[in-house]
């Protein structure tokens, strides 16, 4: 079985006002150490992992901002990865682009070195709104990324899209999908925005600087996507995700199907061996681990049966088409339908989730209330 | 010691909270060498971790100190802990009975309080000798010669012989000790007629059975004797008799005159109720001592288990708890919204609070309490009068000729400029003023005949507050009157549930039902659908609030496969789940039953 890899880039030029994850400033310095160790981390694993385990069939650089690194450093990854593992013929490598800080040649070495997917965080295309959320970009840099990435051959592209962001309305929103739709992109995700707590933007809407968009609004946003981009051709195939047919995103799907992934640099996460681990977050600790040649790994968990059936099913919900009842069987042993008998009983009645065919799947109106059916599962 | 009934001294402490009882008592211990002073750990006599953290005692502990006093003579004094809570003045009478002489601790910069006076009263009426302690009298505002005026003019005691102490600072110990010895009387009794000892207190112990606290009168109780329990009857074979000092230490026999505890493999508490007479069973005591009148519980409440499985083991910790309190009652109930359950008498809301923090921590049971009412009385159509311990049982308004509630008459103390304020409080609450007299120059003692109702919705907190926690308060237990009563509904999500039900006077229903409503709909949580909650007074809907119907509940995307970050975050979403009932399709949190506590009359 092949497996997936994923690989951290814990830099940003700044921090965005919603995000509560750890991302440190961009330097020469830090970038130059960060590369050694998590050169260092991907040749452990040459030595730890088997070859099966080596045959990587999707690839993914995220972030933080991967953009931030200067285009030898991603080669000098890749590079390295690429000594180590062995990817499959068509393998999908996928790079976190933030508009802002790429420009036409840095794209064109990218192709180059044979990134061959690459994922856009526009996330608006308002001014007004991109400052709310605290981006380093504008309207027009989204735009200019997108078509730069075009013209450097890109012809597998995701466009993050974030809604409910204070201040937007419906107007703007759907201006912002016929926008992004007119690019044309391959694969398009809308994220709900999630107001974490103790974050700037979270602290504005706090104290009263901002007000949070109202849910039914939020709701309307979603559905509005939903519509418009069903009605552009792209299939909604997991909550916040859409696809041109057979450009689904290789990689998140190993995560929606709860398959084997690692993830290397700080505070990545992985699932091997029937474990779940996670990296050292920060990069000082990670550092020194690699450097002493230990693993980067700070926490780890061995899943029992009962564990991952659970994480199986609040995962694979996630997807349109449900959770695949003989795939479970066949992981498993045990039928789904016996496993949790009462609780689809439930969810059934309450019309959140349905049996079809051999999934079981979100209903309609269990999408926007995906969390109260995950709850069934855990 | 060798027995000599003479030299023996039953004494217990009589102070308001805070005044410094624990403290002395820790002195006193350590002064006869009960204790070194390394050993004693902050205020020994309070034994439960609650009334540790609360700083309350609540059970009665028995300690034997050995004093040789300034005649030369060493003499047995027995130390009997009081109870320093309204709810609880039934226990203190239980310890005066087991006593010949008082200690009255007041502190030199509060003076006397609404609670002691009350108990001074209860030690009056048990011709208990009272020695007059001025305790604090080194704190800055210490007046300790306004005090001792105070008491004079209050309680007119004599207080010429008062002490001035520091329990703290160990000022004035050793003058107690001499004048428990020489103005104490030593304890009557016949030491040759046939045993008579009055249980005062009893223990579980899950080793050794039921632990009996005794106070021998006539007679004497030794280890193999064949005891029997003149209330009920059952016969037991005393396997151990001992002291507290504190800790248990066995001396084989009790004579008359002295405290102790008897041990003989009683497994059921019920035969070894409080207030019996231990009599010996070859040769029983032709009359029993005067027992106490039964203890009549003064607020209800219902206690739920949330998740129904839990009923046997509610059951069994309340048993459990029973065992050391023979003031909690219960009975089976059972409520349509809510299950199987119990409905729970208290002394009042302290305890009630207590039981409660006792079963959730020390039995780890997650419970609903609904909110604590008092007993209603009911004289229906048919001529007859029931008595109505839970809200949701009073009879259709057509059968009802008219309700009465139970009244107390409180004592209130508080410094003169609070008076408005207390007098305001008294009156929202449906208070009848009685009296108010000046008890110094500064305070102020007003008497108030209140309905219980309105002293458990949070009246203490209000008198508190009112008057910047300068006032005290005592009540009893005035008897029957006859109000202006409805039954107040709630329906949630079109159905009544009964557990929710209060009574309530007519003036106030549609202001608490509006409150109330109001209150329940911040605190359930949005669902799958719209939940209206109404209040209403018969068929009449007096308030009504909505709950809207969740929309959306997403998690976003998972940054960089950190599933397990998800995981926590679902499964605290549902243990916060787990905590609510589910009633019909509505998740109900444990706060919503209690809610009407909360809700203000303004």
């Amino acid at each position: 079985m092949t497996i997936s890899l994923y690989i951290h880039v814990p830099f940003c030029l700044q921090k965005c006002r919603y995000c509560d994850f750890i991302s440190y400033p961009y330097s020469r310095a830090a970038a130059k150490d960060y590369l050694a160790a998590l050169i260092r981390e991907i040749q452990l694993y040459g030595s730890l992992l088997d070859e099966v385990e080596k045959e990587i069939s999707s690839l993914f650089i995220g972030g933080g901002t991967p953009t931030c690194l200067p285009v030898e450093d991603l080669r000098e990854i890749l590079e390295c990865i690429r000594s180590v593992f062995r990817l499959t013929p068509h393998c999908e490598i996928t790079v976190e682009a933030n508009p802002g800080t790429i420009d036409a040649g840095a794209l064109y070495e990218l192709r180059r070195t044979g990134v061959n997917r690459i994922s856009i965080g526009v996330q608006s295309l308002t001014d007004g709104l991109l400052k709310t959320l605290g981006r380093v970009h504008n309207a027009a840099q989204a735009g200019a990324a997108v078509r730069l990435a075009r013209l450097a051959g890109f012809d597998n592209m995701n466009v993050d899209l974030i809604y409910g962001i204070p201040g937007q309305t419906l107007a703007i929103w759907q201006e912002t999908l016929d926008r992004t739709i007119a690019f044309e992109p391959e694969h398009v995700a809308v994220y709900g925005l999630q107001l974490e707590e103790g974050t700037p933007l979270e602290r504005s809407v706090a104290i009263g600087d901002m007000k949070a968009c109202p849910e039914e609004l939020e709701l309307s946003m979603y559905h509005t996507a939903i519509i418009l981009l069903k009605e552009s051709g792209y299939h909604h195939y997991e909550i916040s995700n859409f696809a041109r047919p057979g450009r689904e995103c290789v990689h998140n799907m190993v995560y929606w199907l709860n398959l084997p992934y690692l993830g290397l640099g700080p505070a990545a996460h992985s699932c091997l061996r029937g474990e779940r681990f996670a990296n050292e977050r920060e990069p000082e600790k990670y550092r020194s681990m690699l450097r002493r040649g230990e693993l980067g790994v700070a926490d780890r968990e061995a899943l029992t049966m009962e564990t991952e059936m659970s994480e199986t099913m609040f995962l694979g919900l996630r997807l349109l088409q449900g959770v695949h009842l003989a795939a479970f069987r066949q992981r498993f042993g045990r039928r789904l339908e016996d496993v949790y008998r009462s609780e689809i009983k439930r969810l059934t009645k309450d019309g959140l989730a349905e049996i079809v065919g051999d999934y079981l799947r979100l209903t309609e109106r269990g999408l926007p209330l995906a969390n109260r059916v995950f709850l069934e599962f855990v | 010691m060798e027995w000599e009934k003479d030299r023996i001294r039953n004494f217990c402490i009589i102070a308001h909270i805070d005044h410094g009882k624990s403290t002395l008592a820790d002195r006193l211990l350590e002064y006869t060498g009960a204790l070194s002073s390394r050993e004693m750990t902050e205020q020994v006599l309070d034994k439960m971790d609650l009334e540790r953290e609360r700083g309350i005692t609540i059970k009665m502990q028995a300690v034997r100190l050995k004093y040789k006093a300034g005649n030369g003579h060493e003499y047995q004094l027995n130390l009997i802990d009081t109870p320093g809570h309204v709810d609880f003045s039934y226990e203190v009478s239980r310890s005066l009975a087991a006593c010949e002489g008082a200690l009255l601790v007041v502190d030199a910069a509060q003076g006397i309080e609404a609670q002691t006076l009350a108990n001074v009263y209860l030690a009056l009426e048990h011709n208990l000798e009272i020695i007059t302690v001025i305790n604090k009298i080194d704190l800055p505002g210490a007046e300790p010669e306004r005090v001792r005026q105070e008491i004079e003019d209050i309680i007119g005691l004599d207080t010429s012989e008062a002490i001035m102490a520091s329990a703290k600072n160990g000022i004035g110990i050793e003058e107690i000790l001499e004048q428990i010895v020489t103005k104490i009387p030593p304890p009557s009794g016949q030491e040759q007629s046939p045993l008579r000892a009055l249980i005062f207190d009893s223990h579980y112990d899950p080793y050794k059975g039921v632990i009996a606290y005794v106070r021998v009168v006539d007679g004497a109780v030794a280890n193999g004797m064949q005891i029997k329990m003149v209330a009920t009857g059952k016969e037991f074979e005393v396997n151990d008799v001992g002291i507290f000092r504190p800790a248990p230490v066995s001396v084989g026999e009790l004579r008359s005159g002295e405290v102790g505890f008897i041990a003989a493999s009683i497994k059921n508490v019920k035969d070894c109720q409080v207030g019996d007479t231990v009599t010996d069973a070859k040769r029983p005591a032709p009359v029993s001592l005067p027992g106490y009148r039964k203890v009549t519980p003064m607020v209800y409440c219902g206690l739920y288990p949330v998740d129904t499985v839990d009923y046997e083991n509610l059951r069994d910790a309340l048993e459990k708890l029973r065992l050391n309190d023979a003031s909690l009652i219960y009975e089976p109930e059972t409520s349509e919204a809510l299950g199987f359950g119990f409905r729970c008498g208290f002394l009042g809301l302290l305890h009630m609070e207590i039981v409660q923090e006792r079963l959730e921590r020390e039995y780890n049971l997650s419970l609903i309490t609904t909110a604590p009412n008092v007993v209603y009385r009911v004289t229906t159509t048919a001529d007859t009068v029931v008595e109505i311990e839970n809200p949701s049982k009073l009879p259709p308004v057509g059968n009802i000729v008219f309700i009465e509630e139970p009244f107390v008459r409180a004592l209130i103390m508080a410094p003169k400029d609070y008076v408005g304020s207390v007098m305001e409080l008294c009156q929202e609450r449906r208070g009848i003023f009685v009296n108010m007299e000046y008890i110094s120059i500064n305070r102020v003692m007003l008497t108030y005949d209140l309905p219980l109702s309105e002293i458990i919705y949070d009246f203490f907190d209000q008198l508190k507050s009112r008057t910047r926690g300068y006032a005290s308060l005592d009540y009893e237990l005035a008897g029957y009157k006859q109000s202006d009563l409805v039954k107040l509904d709630i329906m949630i999500a079109g159905e009544v549930l009964d557990a929710l039900s209060i009574i309530v006077h007519r003036d106030k229903a549609y202001h608490r039902g509006r409150s109330f409503v109001e209150k329940l709909r911040g605190l359930i949580p949005r669902q799958l659908f719209e939940i209206p909650i109404q209040a209403s007074i018969g068929s009449r809907i007096i308030a009504r609030e909505t709950v809207k119907a969740i929309r959306k509940d997403v998690l976003a995307k998972c940054y960089g496969g950190d599933i397990t970050r998800k995981r926590k975050l679902l499964e605290k979403q549902k243990e916060g789940k787990k905590r609510m009932k589910q009633v019909g399709n509505v998740e109900i949190p444990q706060e919503a039953f209690m809610a009407v506590l909360s809700v203000g009359d303004k």
